[in-house]
């Protein structure tokens, strides 16, 4: 099944977000390079790991994260360094 | 060395499970700091929604009266979902009231209101980045801006709990370890949702569904997926969400989202939020590991309690009471230490005597193989099982004018070789071992 970057994106804007100063997620770009798998690509619900088309790079829209953690779990390679946002920063979930 | 601490205990994490260790401390008038990295508690948490209310009464006591709810969950139903079919077993008892449907935003907030009248020290946007330790032994916590240090730190930091890894107490993750969820919630107005799901106005009754399988929609073709769906009624909204084990989406490059998105289209799922308006959109992890994948639960002036040690019962959908209860008794034992003086992890070590005699880790010990041994049977119970229902039941309420026996003799032959017999022997042995491990567990 292909993923449905669109749908999520719609999703996407119920979610509240709280200031995003910098990057929480950060991953070794040559480890990518040789990734086959590609997991974070398609298992993130927030769809915050995108390839580039053109320079081939993995692009981290890291202010989507909805701080679930599968990411870095799931990369095959261990190469994406998770932390929590900034204290008081990120995902706001008011209704879940 | 000569330390100058700050508090007595320290509290990482104001989830259930920290808040419920940190009034345990304050009770016993000792000074208790909670730190949450989140603006409001609750924020950065997401479940299905009810929380268990024996678990509530027994931590917050007197308390408990105050806590406001949104529905009582007194209505389950356990639903095999095929194709364009459902079979949904329910049992209600309007009297009862086991669980309360409360969103976690409001949960927190008011637990954390409660628990500061009783003297904890609460402190949100509080980010903890590592543990301070002297000579092996945890004695404070690093937030992003100072240390604060106790002889006592009890971890309560939820399923991604990097400070239990950080600190050596937890392995390794492992995707087969946990289920991903997501989530949706949508508004309806109250009268509405009493409409469709025949729900008194009084807000003492509401719903919880189950929903097994897995083989409908674009779906159709995961031959594997370990997979339950939910649904939760709310006092003016409904959740729907899907979990998925973490190993099976991988392997199967599968977005969860895209799996919810089959899910809400399923012909008997559809209806039930039709013409809601979507509020908001949430993912989480479930710890799965179960009893074996329990970490060391304390070392020398650090104890772990709630998802941060993998304490649920993913069978039931029961997490909030084994937090609550956990980070009560984690509680008990820091009281433990502090009377005795003495916070090595032997003393600390009171910690799993509770647990092994509380419900905790006799349900995580009889439940221990249960979800190894459905995983491995996912097939069955989220694809073969749920059609074999349809076909059955099309037989016997069809009224198709051909002989009943006959379709009957038909469907048995086909039960056990229409696949291999292997295959339902090898069910037979799963569920009997499931059921035997709780008949005989502790
Ligand atoms: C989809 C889904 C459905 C579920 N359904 C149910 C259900 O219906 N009923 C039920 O009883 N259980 C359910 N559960 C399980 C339940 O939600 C959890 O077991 C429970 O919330 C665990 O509580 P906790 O306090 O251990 O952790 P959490 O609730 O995760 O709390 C951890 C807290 O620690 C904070 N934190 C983390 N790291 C730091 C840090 N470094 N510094 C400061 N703060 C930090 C977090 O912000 C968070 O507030 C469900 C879970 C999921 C994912
Ligand atoms: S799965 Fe891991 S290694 Fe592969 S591209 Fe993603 S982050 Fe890089
Ligand atoms: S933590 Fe979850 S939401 Fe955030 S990037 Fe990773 S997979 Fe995506």
């Amino acid at each position: 099944m292909e993923k449905n970057s669109k749908e999520i994106q719609k999703k996407l804007t119920t979610v509240k977000y709280n200031c995003a100063d910098s990057s929480h997620l950060s991953v070794n770009q040559e480890i990518c390079a040789k990734c086959k798998e590609k997991t974070c690509t398609f298992i993130c619900p927030a769809d915050v790991y995108i390839q580039d088309e053109n320079t081939g790079q993995l692009v981290v829209q890291y202010e989507n994260c909805l701080e679930c953690g599968a990411c870095k779990i799931a990369c095959p390679k261990k190469n994406i360094e998770w932390r929590y946002p900034s204290a008081g920063c990120g995902v706001v979930f008011k209704n879940s | 060395m000569n330390i100058e601490y700050n508090a007595d205990v320290i509290v990482v994490g104001g989830g259930p499970a920290g808040i419920s260790a940190a009034l345990e401390v304050a009770r016993a008038g000792r000074k208790v700091v909670l730190l949450e990295r989140s603006h409001y508690a609750g924020s950065k948490n997401m479940y299905g929604g009810a929380v268990y209310t024996h678990a509530l009464k027994e931590v917050f006591q007197e308390d408990f009266d105050k806590i406001s709810y949104e529905r009582v969950i007194n209505s389950h139903t356990w639903a095999f979902l095929s194709e364009d079919s459902s079979f949904e077993l329910t049992y209600k008892n309007s009297s009862n009231n086991h669980a309360y449907a409360i969103k976690r935003f409001n949960l927190e907030k008011q637990l954390i209101e409660l628990v500061k009248s009783k003297g904890v020290y609460f402190c949100p946007d509080t980010l903890v980045v590592d543990l301070v330790t002297n000579e092996n032994r945890v004695i404070g916590v690093k937030t992003s801006i100072e240390e604060y240090l106790a002889p006592v730190v009890i971890l309560a930091d939820g399923v991604n709990s990097l400070l239990a890894r950080k600190i050596g107490l937890r392995q390794d993750f492992k995707r087969h370890d946990f289920i991903l969820s997501a989530k949706e919630v949508y508004k309806f107005d109250k009268k509405t949702i009493e409409t469709k799901f025949n729900l008194k106005e009084d807000l003492s009754n509401g719903i919880n569904k189950q929903y097994f399988g897995s083989d409908f929609g674009k779906l159709k073709g995961y031959k594997n997926l370990f997979m339950m769906s939910f649904l939760y009624t709310f006092k003016d909204s409904v959740a729907l969400g899907v979990g998925v084990n973490l190993e099976d989406l991988s392997k199967n490059k599968l977005n969860i989202s895209d799996v919810l998105d089959e899910v809400k289209k399923h012909p008997h799922i559809a209806p039930l939020i039709e013409n809601g308006e979507m509020i908001e959109y949430s993912a989480h992890l479930i710890p799965e590991g179960g009893y074996k994948k329990v970490p060391a639960l304390y070392s020398d002036g650090v104890i772990v309690a709630g998802d941060a040690a993998g304490f649920v019962n993913g069978v039931h959908f029961e997490g909030t009471n084994f937090a609550l209860i956990s980070g009560k008794l984690a509680g008990k034992a820091a009281l433990h230490a502090l009377e005795k003086e003495d916070f090595s992890a032997s003393t600390l070590s009171v910690y799993r005597k509770y647990l092994e005699n509380s419900f905790i880790l006799k349900d995580l010990y009889s439940y221990r193989n249960i979800i190894n041994n459905l995983y491995k049977r996912s097939n069955s119970l989220s694809v073969y099982y749920p059609n074999k229902i349809k076909e059955f039941f099309e037989i016997i309420t069809s009224a198709n004018c051909t002989s009943k026996s006959s379709q009957i003799r038909k469907f048995a032959y086909n039960f056990i070789f229409g696949r291999n017999p292997l295959d339902t022997i090898k069910d037979m042995f799963a569920f009997l071992k499931c059921a035997l491990d709780v008949f005989f567990g502790k």
